[in-house]
């Protein structure tokens, strides 16, 4: 199902020559209203109207997180407050959450992108969609929400947490979507296995989870225990919220809502633009949005883009599911390794990803990298050889999957340090 | 089958010790143990008097714990006196993953625990051959 098929399957040479002339527009109206722009775009020289191609955004300054707490609340909106109408905010790992603002219009927008998406996860007007993202502040519950509406579902909107009464209301009001996190998803299976209640009794049949990074691992186990089909939804509050981006039935990728939202790979270190197909940082630039445009923004999210025709008709570019964090990106011996990386190689090994920490040292000229895995119940065997096969394994793999040799080295559970229920991935004993 | 208890370790200081105070403290007996380890980890292992509560306790402090089935043989107490067991695995093409003896003995046997890749073909080798197997109550309260 495609929701607007003229926006979706356009000719890729009108859908650039579109995105060149919002991408002018919006130089132009950046330039004027925000002042944080106009010293920008100054200091390097740029006027409006100096943007002849799309290639030249390549030129632009990025925007950065820290930008965004430098003016903060309200200082890189583009309207005056009048014209807005709502406000989410995503709440910081330290101090003051970082704010978007949005205009009539730009939540029309949403909510088509949003209708777009849920498209792309079989949902219309017949599908019954819960939705337990959170609703309020965060972008999750009520930007599916809308989306939901324009494409004539019957929403309900649970908002997150209460399994129990979720549980119960599905069954009740035979929803045949969910919109959750992955990890509720499967929270919520879990609990439903050990009810006791009967899965016939139920109708869902699609599920469409994002808003953190999940593995393909974690959606066939989705999939297999739920019995749906999981669909992966992109999106970040500061860029728009859900709706940015969703895989299709092809699941080669997610389609990126390209006339809204233009996307970029960039080299993680060095800011340059790389070509379609490397592996590197999404930046994104939204065209039409008016309250909170971003140029150039980096999301810190790393994947790679495809723009080869999709088996689905749409000809809008697809982004790989996210493969981690540049924050998180450490270069060891002139490879760029990656946490995540080493969590699904550890995955290969059991159910769920055994807690594990990555540490470089340098010895003498050369970096050394240790991961240190704990081992859990479902990996002892009590003897030596057997666990020392086993660091082997794991040497193998992530010297086949990460390219880099690293000293694996078995701890005791619980022996890596935890902060707020997440372990430390890496510690950098490196002195530069 | 006597229940063995396996422990994983870090080679770190204090470890060892931490396992059998806390044995100590919870009035658990150790009957037999072994170790084996590598360069960086170790496993314990370690026969005694209430396995469930063994387990169970050290769980709790935060070990990796498991229960493993393990045999218990006496042979006579003299040169060549495993020697003669050992063989009638080898021949039946049986093998044994690890094993360690009992500290002291029992009358004028010595008591070894075995653990063998194939229990059930081992055990039935052993008793068709008159080795004597020890009662799990008997390595419990030895
Ligand atoms: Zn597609």
């Amino acid at each position: 199902m495609i929701w607007n098929e003229h926006a979706e399957c356009m000719p890729r040479e009108d859908l650039e020559a579109l995105q060149l002339r919002r991408l002018q527009e919006l130089v132009v109206r950046v330039y004027h209203n925000v002042p944080f722009y106009r010293k920008k775009l100054q200091a390097v020289g740029y006027e409006p109207g100096d943007i002849t191609s799309l290639k030249d955004i390549e030129e632009l300054p990025f925007t950065t997180k820290q930008d965004l707490r430098d003016n903060y609340p309200f200082d890189m909106f583009a309207v005056p407050m009048s014209e807005v109408v709502r406000v989410h905010a995503s709440s910081g790992t330290t101090g003051k959450p970082t704010v978007v603002g949005y205009t009539r219009r730009d939540l029309d927008i949403w909510a088509e992108v949003t209708a777009r998406c849920l498209y792309m996860a079989n949902t219309d007007r017949k599908g019954v969609i819960q939705i337990a993202y959170g609703y309020g502040l965060f972008t999750g519950g009520l930007g599916l929400h809308y989306g939901a509406e324009k494409v004539g579902a019957s929403v309900i909107p649970m908002s997150g947490g209460n399994t129990e009464k979720q549980l119960m209301l599905m069954e009740d009001f035979g929803s045949t979507t969910l919109a959750c996190t992955p990890s509720y998803a499967l929270h919520l299976v879990e609990s439903l296995e050990k009810s006791g209640k009967d899965r016939s009794k139920f109708k869902l049949k699609y599920g469409i989870f994002g808003a953190e990074p999940w593995s393909e691992r974690m959606r066939k186990q989705i999939e297999d225990r739920w019995g749906i089909k999981a669909y992966d939804i992109y999106g970040l509050s500061e860029i728009m919220g859900p709706g940015v981006a969703c895989d299709c039935d092809v699941r080669n990728g997610l389609h990126i809502n390209e006339d809204h939202f233009y996307p970029e790979i960039i080299h993680p270190e060095t800011g340059a633009a790389l070509p379609r197909g490397e592996k590197g940082e999404l930046v994104f630039t939204t065209f039409t949005k008016e309250a909170f445009p971003l140029i150039r923004y980096r999301t810190r999210d790393i994947t790679t883009l495809h723009d080869e025709p999709c088996a689905c008709g749409r000809t809008t570019v697809r982004m790989e599911k996210i493969t981690g964090r540049s924050d998180d990106m450490i270069i060891v011996r002139g490879v760029n390794v990656f946490p995540t990386q080493v969590e699904s190689v550890l995955l290969e090994f059991g159910e769920t990803a055994p807690h594990y920490q990555l540490i470089v040292e340098r010895e003498g000229t050369l970096d050394k990298l240790t991961i240190e895995v704990e081992l859990s119940p479902a990996l002892f065997s009590d003897t030596v050889t057997e666990l020392s096969h086993l660091e082997r394994r794991i040497f193998h793999r992530v010297d086949s999957v990460l390219g880099i040799s690293a000293d694996i080295k078995l701890v005791e559970p619980f022996s890596i340090p935890r902060s707020e229920g997440k372990s430390k991935r890496v510690i950098d004993k490196r002195v530069l | 089958m006597i229940k063995q208890i396996s422990l994983f370790l870090e080679n770190k200081k204090g470890r060892l010790a931490h396992v059998c105070r806390a044995m100590g403290e919870e009035g658990i007996n150790i009957r037999a143990l072994s170790i084996a380890d590598s360069t960086d980890f170790g496993v314990l292992r370690l026969i005694v008097d209430d396995p469930q509560k063994a387990e169970a306790q050290l769980k709790e402090r935060g070990f990796l714990v498991t229960i493993t089935d393990v045999i218990g043989i006496k042979v006579a107490d003299r040169p060549g006196g495993l020697a003669a067991a050992l063989d009638l695995l080898e021949t039946a093409d049986v093998s044994v993953e690890y094993m360690y003896a009992f500290l002291g003995k029992c009358g004028d046997r010595a008591m070894v625990i075995l653990r063998l890749n194939d229990a059930a073909k081992g055990l039935e080798v052993l008793k068709r051959y008159g080795i004597e197997i020890m009662e799990e109550s008997e390595a419990y309260n030895f």
